[in-house]
């Protein structure tokens, strides 16, 4: 896994691209995601199922793990069982 | 990552909806991914080591630079105003390119380049005609050069600036919430496609979704008419523009422009007395100036909104001079004003502005302009006042070095260009035995008032700033040079003064 990888949950429809990451998996409804779907869909964590927002930007508490979503779903993001927080972009008030 | 994923996901989330409008014709996001994807089918068969356009704006040069990205081919727009001998030598910089625009002039200047030419309509048609094609697609995975652009050279020989995907995505990231555009939402884009306003246009536009509009050649009243035909809500222009549209509604041009809710502008010093009728004219307008480099990936600071009402309505003087300031860095930059020694210059010093952060690039071909520590030295010269508000004085090269003190041309500029009877002034080095450096003056006079006294210029600079400032020698000249951005051309006023 490296920046620009593209990975998908194996309990929802979740998709997210890795901005940043160190050595552990970025898991999503409970359960780490990969790069191609497993054949059998993983079932939704109760814990981890606040769901994803398109285009949100997802990071740990250290700024260690990144993810932006390009696909939303039910599943939410963690790592190491630690959930993944949305980070806002700054928007400037359209200057180009 | 690569940045063709901003259109990939615009056109997820809004398929159907209106993204550019050129020329009458209107493309959705979901027209414009297929047009990109078929332009990668081009691109990818060329065998080409550039996608350059030699073009104004059009749906062409979205689909090229989205198309080159998928390929992983750097997209290189040129400046079509350029002189035949210095297109052509730019052009041999990028050979085999697989040319988009003016073949008869490429044909002309470049035959034997090994270029691939198509003209604007055949490269549209067969980019939507490539798609779709049986089969999955390796895309680029973004890990290199996404765009390279020839720096405008008012100083030196033009630079081949390189962009990241990595950079652009950091800064439409770190300052674009996505998808947040209305419907209704449109963006006029003016500015060429050469220029870094332009490109960053096209890539913040299509996250937001936000419709794109597109008036290839810049004619005031074709911008008003356009804004009011398409309802636009933000607009960037160049400070020279601003003045030309300005000075049309003065002559009572009919213009619409209750929908404008938000202009932007930067790309080169914007007069004092623009923004200010600018800003009366159009009160609930908002405006933004926006300080960026080609080598920045765009805008690394800017003065908002609610800067410019603030400092038109103070009657501190510190407030009111952030009217002509740069304004604050972005959150997600770190900028430094750093002196000759390299040291931090404290509130109000001039120095040379250094500026870090993800969407900085610094990167030349072949070399990277950063210090060991990531900062670019952008060659501007400036300073902050005490609250971080950034001032321009103008390029590094221009700062005028009289008998060991550094003073900035903009500095007596602005202080000259207080008298009535001046409509635009330069300041400029020329050399001096005594003093290494002396201040040379340049002056138009208003239209309509006598040319003012070089004494009383003189005494106006003595009483306003430092004997050091007053100009040694002044000159009077019909009109400065300028470059089409808007960019100050010092180094033939300098020529003038030194004849």
């Amino acid at each position: 896994m490296k920046p620009g990888t593209r990975l998908k949950s194996a309990a929802c429809d979740t998709e997210v691209m890795v901005i940043r990451c160190a050595a552990s998996a970025i898991e999503c409804g409970g359960t780490p995601m990969g790069e191609a779907k497993p054949a059998d869909e993983a079932s939704l964590c109760a814990d981890h199922s606040n769901g994803t927002l398109m285009g949100k930007r997802y990071v740990d508490a250290d700024n260690t793990y990144e993810v932006l979503c390009v696909k939303p779903g039910k599943g939410s993001l963690s790592v190491d069982g630690i959930a993944l927080a949305t980070k806002e972009a700054k928007p400037l008030p359209a200057s180009d | 990552m690569n940045i063709a994923l901003l259109l990939e996901m615009a056109a997820d989330a809004a398929p159907d909806r209106v993204a550019l409008v050129c020329e009458g014709k209107r493309w959705t996001y979901s027209d414009l991914l297929a047009a990109a994807r078929g332009a990668f089918e081009i691109i990818h068969e060329s065998g080409a080591e550039y996608v350059a356009l030699l073009d104004e704006s059009s749906e062409a040069s979205l689909i090229a630079l989205f198309g080159a990205a998928l390929a992983g081919v750097p997209y290189c727009p040129l400046n079509y105003r350029l002189p035949d001998t210095d297109l052509a030598a730019l052009l041999e910089r990028i050979s085999p390119a697989l040319v988009i625009g003016d073949e008869e002039r490429v044909e002309r200047i470049a035959a034997g380049q090994g270029h691939m030419v198509y003209s604007r309509e055949l490269f549209t048609l067969k980019a939507q005609e490539s798609w779709p094609a049986s089969g999955e697609r390796e895309y680029d995975p973004g890990e290199g050069i996404a765009v390279q652009l020839f720096t405008s050279g008012t100083t030196a020989a033009p630079k081949a600036a390189i962009l990241r995907h990595s950079n652009l995505l950091g800064y439409i990231l770190g300052t674009v919430e996505f998808a947040s555009a209305d419907e209704a939402d449109a963006a006029l884009v003016v500015v060429p496609p050469y220029h870094i306003a332009g490109i960053s246009a096209l890539l913040s536009s299509t996250y937001a979704n936000r419709r794109i509009v597109m008036l290839p050649a810049f004619e005031p009243e074709a911008w008003l008419e356009l804004v009011k035909e398409e309802k636009i809500t933000n607009a960037f222009v160049v400070p020279t523009m601003m003045a030309r549209i300005i000075e049309k509604m003065e002559k009572g041009v009919s213009a619409e422009l209750s929908s404008l809710r938000s202009i932007a502008y930067g790309g080169g010093k914007m007069p004092l007395e623009i923004i200010q009728k600018a800003l009366s004219m159009l009160p609930d307008t908002n405006f933004t100036n926006s300080y960026g480099l080609t080598e920045t990936s765009s805008t690394i600071a800017l003065l908002g909104p609610e800067e410019h009402r603030a400092a038109i309505s103070s009657d501190d003087p510190k407030v009111r001079a952030r009217l002509t300031s740069l304004g604050l860095p972005l959150p997600t930059v770190e900028i430094e004003i750093r002196g000759e020694d390299g040291v931090v210059q404290p509130a109000g010093e001039l120095g040379e502005i250094y500026v870090r952060g993800e969407q900085v690039s610094g990167e030349y071909k072949g070399k990277s302009a950063l210090d060991a520590e990531g900062w670019f030295p952008t060659r501007d010269a400036g300073y902050m006042d005490e609250d971080g508000y950034l001032f321009l004085s103008g390029r590094a090269d221009d700062v005028i070095v009289r008998g060991g003190e550094n003073m900035s041309p903009g500095e007596i500029e602005d202080v000259v260009l207080t008298h009535p009877d001046v409509a635009d002034a330069c300041a400029t080095a020329i050399p001096s035995v005594e003093w290494g450096d002396a201040v040379g003056l340049a002056i138009v006079t208003r239209k309509g008032c006598d040319q003012p006294c070089e004494d009383e210029v003189r005494k106006l600079v003595r009483e306003r700033l430092r004997s050091s400032r007053v100009p040694e020698k002044i000159v009077f000249v019909d009109a400065l040079p300028y470059n089409e951005m808007g960019k100050l051309l010092r180094r033939m006023v300098k020529d003038v003064l030194v004849d």
